[in-house]
């Protein structure tokens, strides 16, 4: 197959607006997302449970209808060309979703005649994946561990080689040693130029993607490539160390000087309110400027929106 | 009394032939917050289960809060609390409901629950809230009353599961200055988490890799001997050494 040509347009999201009736409230759980994305590119949306993540994935996979926007994927219009778009795309939803009283192997001819294809069609893509579950392929999916059942939910999103991948929650609850393996099979596939969206709650995969958008209580906070976003964090930020954390916490927490301080790791971190002051110390404390990642924007960007 | 609020000793659950935890030893100190951390299918869950009271071991010796775990199983539940992320609250019962329910269970007196419920709920700046269900919380807000219920009969540890998973980053935190709180008051902690920053926050760690514990100490010290710069690469240093294949 043709790789996509790096210009075109994967998806192309306008003025999206979703709520739903929660008791007798509407509750909005997208409130105007606006996002375009590349095609052949890595997109991570990147938020913690509740914010819409699974919301918009739906909408852009045609399962649920907006209240209002316009959605292109792939060339095509979500809500009046659902049925050519289901063809094309690969999802992976958060929850296992895959016939638990069928084997591996039955799972993945089942999904691959609903799509006119077979399993040796596009085996040549699965490859690096399927070895790792084929000593089990007669077990039903059921039987099988979280780490198995999602390669070969994996396995079943890609059976058709679609052009689009989408992948809600891959790596949520997943060990950081599984995490790391996955992110390695997601930089293979961009390379077979599929385009892949893919949500996360953990702040620390937002650098593995080539550009991510923030979402939180349904709206995007920023959309940008992980480099260029944290350079929007202006504020002077520094790791410091003591030999009581919590108490260097507390004491730090009343200091006027500060805009913000917060246990990261082994460190604080410490946001300044201006550049060249410093707070006052307590002797044995190291202090050390740093640049801020992904997971201080957020917090940065969190508290600015409320 | 006795120092330690757990203490195990060649404890081992043997499913078949598949010994999904291999004789392992430890001793977690009163107030403690102790990080019990693993690759998915290392057995950190079999190794719960058994210190809850919930599972039988096959062989070796382990107590909790003072009570064997073979013998004591009913009292061990009485005086642990347990939180889980996948478990924890009942979505269809309004916030006031669930503290009354989960108090009653652990047989606290009605005029005291009451008392208790009303500075919980002062505490978690929840009044408004109070009749509200518990579906209609944000995650956070849920995972902290959670976390109040699971130590509102005051026991002498708690145990919770990912209690953070999927929380954004401010909750986070705040979540840890509960743990903090309760430690501070004398309540030890046992947490399992897959976030390698909140390790960094617990007292000592230890990391099982295929039923074994393979590594346990501060994470300062486990840092030093693994040579490492974050408690992420120490973790996967070790995790990376596993042959099961879940």
């Amino acid at each position: 197959m043709a790789k996509l040509n790096s210009s075109d347009i994967a998806i192309k999201v306008t003025a999206v607006n979703k709520s739903y009736i929660v008791g007798k409230k509407k509750t909005p759980a997208l409130e105007n997302i606006n996002l375009t994305i590349q095609a052949g590119t890595l997109f991570g949306l990147i938020g913690p449970d509740g914010s819409g993540k699974t919301s918009l994935f739906r909408i852009l996979t045609s399962l649920l209808l907006p209240d209002s926007g316009e959605i292109w994927v792939d060339g095509l219009n979500v809500i009046t060309e659902y049925k050519n778009l289901r063809k094309r795309i690969g999802y992976m939803p958060g929850k296992f979703s895959l016939y638990t009283d069928l084997t591996i192997k039955e799972n993945l001819d089942f999904f691959a005649s609903l799509f006119g294809t077979t399993f040796e069609e596009n085996y040549d893509l699965i490859k690096d994946l399927y070895v790792q579950i084929e000593p089990f392929k007669d077990r039903r999916a059921g039987q099988l561990s979280g780490g198995m059942k999602q390669k070969l939910a994996l396995c079943c999103a890609l059976i058709h080689r679609p052009t689009i991948l989408f992948l809600d929650e891959p790596t949520t609850g997943v060990d950081a040693v599984s995490r790391k393996e996955f992110w390695e099979i997601l930089q293979s596939l961009k390379k077979e130029g599929i385009t892949i969206l893919v949500s996360t709650p953990y702040m620390d995969e937002a650098t593995l993607c080539d550009q991510v958008a923030l979402i939180q209580e349904g709206k995007i906070l920023d959309v940008d490539t992980p480099a260029q976003m944290v350079n929007k964090f202006t504020n002077p930020i520094y790791a410091v160390k003591g030999a009581n954390m919590l108490l260097l916490l507390r004491e730090l927490e009343k200091d006027p000087s500060v805009e913000r301080i917060y246990p990261f790791g082994e460190h604080h971190h410490l946001v300044m309110k201006e550049k060249d002051v410093l707070p006052v110390l307590p002797l044995g404390v190291t202090i050390n400027k740093i640049k801020p990642n992904i997971e201080d924007l957020f917090i940065h960007l969190m508290q600015h929106h409320e | 009394m006795n120092k330690n609020a757990i203490v195990v000793n060649n404890l081992s659950k043997q499913f078949g032939q598949f010994k999904a935890v291999d004789d392992i030893s430890f001793e977690v100190a009163k107030g403690e917050i102790f990080g019990f951390l693993g690759a998915n299918g290392a057995g950190k869950t079999t190794a719960m289960k058994m210190l809850c009271g919930l599972s039988m071991p096959t062989s070796g010796q382990a107590s909790v809060a003072g009570f064997d775990v073979y013998k004591e199983n009913e009292s061990i539940k009485k005086n642990i609390g347990y939180m889980s992320q996948k478990f924890s609250l009942y979505e269809d019962l309004t916030v006031r409901e669930n503290i009354k329910f989960y108090a009653g269970i652990y047989g606290i007196a009605p005029q005291k629950i009451k008392e208790k419920t009303n500075q919980l709920l002062q505490q978690l700046v929840l009044e408004k809230e109070a009749d509200m269900l518990v579906s209609q919380l944000p995650l956070g807000w849920k995972q902290k009353l959670a976390f109040s219920v699971a130590i509102f009969h005051e026991p002498q540890i708690v145990f919770l599961d990912e209690p953070t998973g999927g929380v954004d980053p401010i909750t986070r935190r705040e979540f840890w200055n509960l743990i903090y709180d309760a430690a501070a008051n004398g309540i030890t902690i046992f947490v399992t988490t897959h976030y390698m920053d909140e390790a960094e926050y617990c007292n000592r760690v230890s990391i099982m890799v295929d039923g074994k514990i393979e590594a346990l100490d501060s994470p300062g010290n486990l840092k030093k001997t693994f040579n490492a710069k974050s408690m992420d690469e120490v973790f996967l240093h070790l995790a990376r050494k596993a042959k099961r294949i879940e």
